[in-house]
């Protein structure tokens, strides 16, 4: 009896789930109508993935400690175009806006705001939304021929969100350097959302976020993306970031998501790595009551260096989930992974980290660590690193630890005058540091370390 | 220096002290006057750095009975960082590496603790960079360090060498140097001795907590004592920890046996 209650159950779940993700596209569908971009194919194609696809649970093993079941609870709208056009005004956005000579593109909704944005004219790179291009390239044929060729065409743009994200943005903001070019100021993407008129508070919007990046070969830009909201309406944000590094490029990517309390962010950085080429990702995870985050490098030829950081510092019920992917297939490559996390309250932590090293990626030198500072022990840390390695002639180190802050480093603190709180402040704020200082921007390395501190208390 | 009529700093009468239900004081007396630098010698596990420690006010020792008097202040009401800013300083014999807090803005806000403590106002920024140079050159320490992560890959030499600094960024009342030669070459353990002794007024005190008579060679103690066992068994002057070198520990054992 009871089985065929809990049977019945579970079907009706999955019913559910799958009404749900129908709904999903739905919404997509109106937002790329709205969007107008000419991307009929493109859009079909996505939509048909989906369509093959399942809403996750926690029995796919990519979603086992990602719990997604409370997104059912709100029949998301798809966000609308903007109306008031003003900029949060936090420490973040008004840090971003006073970083010196920067580029800046800004989207709220998912839809581009000219208002918002400014950009530096320059021969060497391109920085501007789809919609914009669109209207004002030369040669839109020889523009749809490169999108064609690069955009949702990073592997693994057939995951569920990616290919809704695919199905459902309504702009791409476009940061396309020329070779042998240096853009010596940041690029920054800022992307905020606002409430809706239209739909009630608790049955929240969802927006699709893309962004594409070409590094042309020997290219050097500095890109920094960062996520804001405030406000207590529900929200969702799929993000997509395509970048594409041609041999010898140099991308510096920092990544800042700083959601609002009541958003589920769930993201995508997928990159291609040429021969020799660099790749920095920088991620750090403050906002949002769930944000995951994939960041997937795949390596297109050989001896490229890549760099991954990040740090989630959370507390109440937050989770942040970090599934990385470095996917190795040629030779003489070097990657440094460091993924740090604190979880306060009932915060949870996830780092899924996994490295596949071919047979063909002889003499890699890969090291990947991940770090957990646990204050409270009601907070929960996964971590899983997943290390795949067929070659036989490589260096691939791997760890992760768990810990609460040290009673001797305390004790140390204290005996030079400083009281406890303060030394777990700076015990604290010392293990974030270690990420921050890898963001290689002035203004925004200092507001995020004052963030930090301030999140400390 | 001895001086009879030197305010008492330090007085700890029949102290005890249990780590984990094990008792590892058994009655230590101690006292230490203005002016004085007192070394404190021994074998391993005698209780010279549980002592050091129980001072500092470390939270794994339980004190079970006795008092200790610090500037006519019962010492172990307070917390540890209310002993520091009173002017207790324990350096470690293992100080500890905190990554990410560079060795500057740690000092810093060290020193504004003490100072905050103290009634005196905080110092700002650039400030304290002029002080904390100027203090650096007492244990020739390359201002490059001060820009590190504290401690994090530095030497034996150099952790000590920094140790020193705090002090004397702090300039406490009383200083106790937990095995602060251990780990180091005879170059550094000058450069050690010299900031100690540079920083060493009538109105403070030193209490050196050494296996070897070598450090004594630098900074001539005005006492030394003997730990055994927990307490304190035999006090002499520096003649003392030359005998401790020459004819090791046995004798001072068999007295104890004989006492």
């Amino acid at each position: 009896m009871a089985k065929t209650v809990s049977s019945a159950n579970s079907s009706s779940s999955s019913v559910k789930r799958e009404t749900y993700l129908k709904h999903l596209l739905t919404q997509a569908a109106a937002a790329a109508d709205e969007s107008g971009l000419p991307l009929r194919a493109m859009r079909d194609r996505a939509v048909a993935l989906v369509g093959d696809r399942t809403f996750p649970t926690g029995r796919d093993e990519a979603w086992r400690f990602t719990d997604l079941s409370d997104l059912l609870n709100h029949p998301l709208q798809r966000a609308e175009k903007p109306t008031a056009q003003a900029m949060l005004q936090s420490d973040l956005s008004t840090a971003l806006s006073s970083v010196e000579n920067s580029h800046q593109l800004a989207s709220v909704n998912g839809y581009y705001v000219e208002s918002l944005s400014q950009h530096l004219t320059t021969p060497d790179v391109t920085i501007a939304p789809l919609s914009k291009l669109l209207k004002t390239s030369e040669n839109v044929q020889k523009l749809e021929s490169i999108l064609d060729a690069r955009l949702a065409r990073v592997k693994g743009a057939e995951e569920v969100f990616t290919a809704l994200n695919t199905a459902g943005f309504t702009d791409v903001m476009v940061v396309w350097v020329k070779a042998d070019s240096r853009v010596d100021e940041p690029v920054c993407i800022t992307r905020q959302t606002e409430g809706s008129a239209m739909a009630k508070p608790v049955q929240g919007t969802i927006a699709h976020l893309r962004t594409l990046v070409i590094a042309e070969p020997h290219a050097n830009v500095t890109l920094v993306e960062t996520f804001l909201g405030e406000g207590e309406a529900t929200r969702c944000n799929t993000s997509v970031t395509e970048m594409w590094l041609a041999e010898g490029a140099n991308v510096n990517h920092i990544r800042i998501q700083a959601e609002s309390a009541e958003t589920f962010h769930i993201a995508k950085t997928a990159v291609d790595q040429a021969a020799n080429s660099r790749y920095q990702c920088t991620a750090i995870d403050l906002g949002a009551k769930l944000s995951r985050h994939h960041l997937e490098v795949y390596q297109s030829g050989p001896q490229t260096d890549t760099h991954m950081y990040g740090l989630s510092a959370l507390r109440d019920r937050q989770l942040a989930d970090t599934h990385s992917l470095l996917t190795l297939t040629h030779p003489h490559s070097t990657a440094t992974q460091l993924q740090k996390n604190i979880v306060d309250d009932k915060a949870h932590a996830v780092f899924n980290g996994r490295v596949f090293v071919a047979q063909s990626a002889q003499l890699t030198n890969a090291a990947q660590l991940n770090r957990n500072l646990m204050l409270s022990s009601k907070a929960r840390i996964d971590t899983k690193p997943e290390l795949d390695i067929v070659a036989d002639d490589v260096k691939c180190a791997h760890g992760a630890t768990v810990s609460q802050l040290q009673a001797d480093e305390v004790f140390y603190l204290q005996s030079r005058g400083i009281s406890a709180e303060q030394a777990q402040r700076l015990l604290l704020y010392g293990f974030a540091m270690e990420i921050v200082e890898k963001i290689s921007i002035d203004s925004l390395r200092q507001v995020l370390s004052e963030q930090l501190t301030a999140w400390a208390r | 220096m001895i001086n009879e009529n030197a305010k008492t700093i330090l007085s700890v009468r029949n102290l005890h002290a249990n780590v984990e239900g094990t008792e590892i004081l058994k009655g230590v007396n101690f006292e230490v006057k203005a002016g004085e630098v007192h070394a404190i010698m021994g074998l391993n596990g005698s209780g010279k750095s549980t002592f050091s420690k129980v001072l500092a006010g470390h939270p794994d020792y339980e004190i079970t009975k006795g008092e200790v008097v610090f500037k006519g202040e019962n010492l172990l009401d307070l917390e540890p960082h209310e002993r520091a800013n009173s002017g207790v300083f324990l350096a470690f014999q293992y100080p500890l590496e905190i990554p990410g807090v560079s060795n500057r803005d740690f000092l810093r806000v060290a020193y504004n603790a003490h100072r905050k403590a103290n009634g005196e106002e905080e110092v700002d920024v650039f400030d304290f960079d002029d002080l904390v140079e100027e203090r650096s050159e007492i244990v020739k320490m390359d201002v490059s360090f001060l820009d590190r992560s504290v401690n994090e890959g530095f030497s034996g030499g150099e952790k000590k060498r920094n140790e020193i600094l705090q002090m004397a960024l702090l300039e406490p009342t009383l200083a106790i140097l937990d095995e602060t030669d251990s780990g180091l070459d005879i170059d550094a353990l000058k450069i050690v001795s010299n900031g100690v002794n540079q920083l060493s007024t009538p109105d403070n005190a030193s209490v050196l907590i050494t296996h070897y008579q070598r450090l004594l060679n630098y900074i001539i103690p005005d006492y030394v004592h003997v730990m055994a066992q927990g307490r304190i068994v035999k006090t002499g002057g520096k003649e003392l920890a030359q005998k401790l070198e020459d004819q090791g520990y046995d004798w001072i054992v068999a007295e104890e046996a004989v006492a």
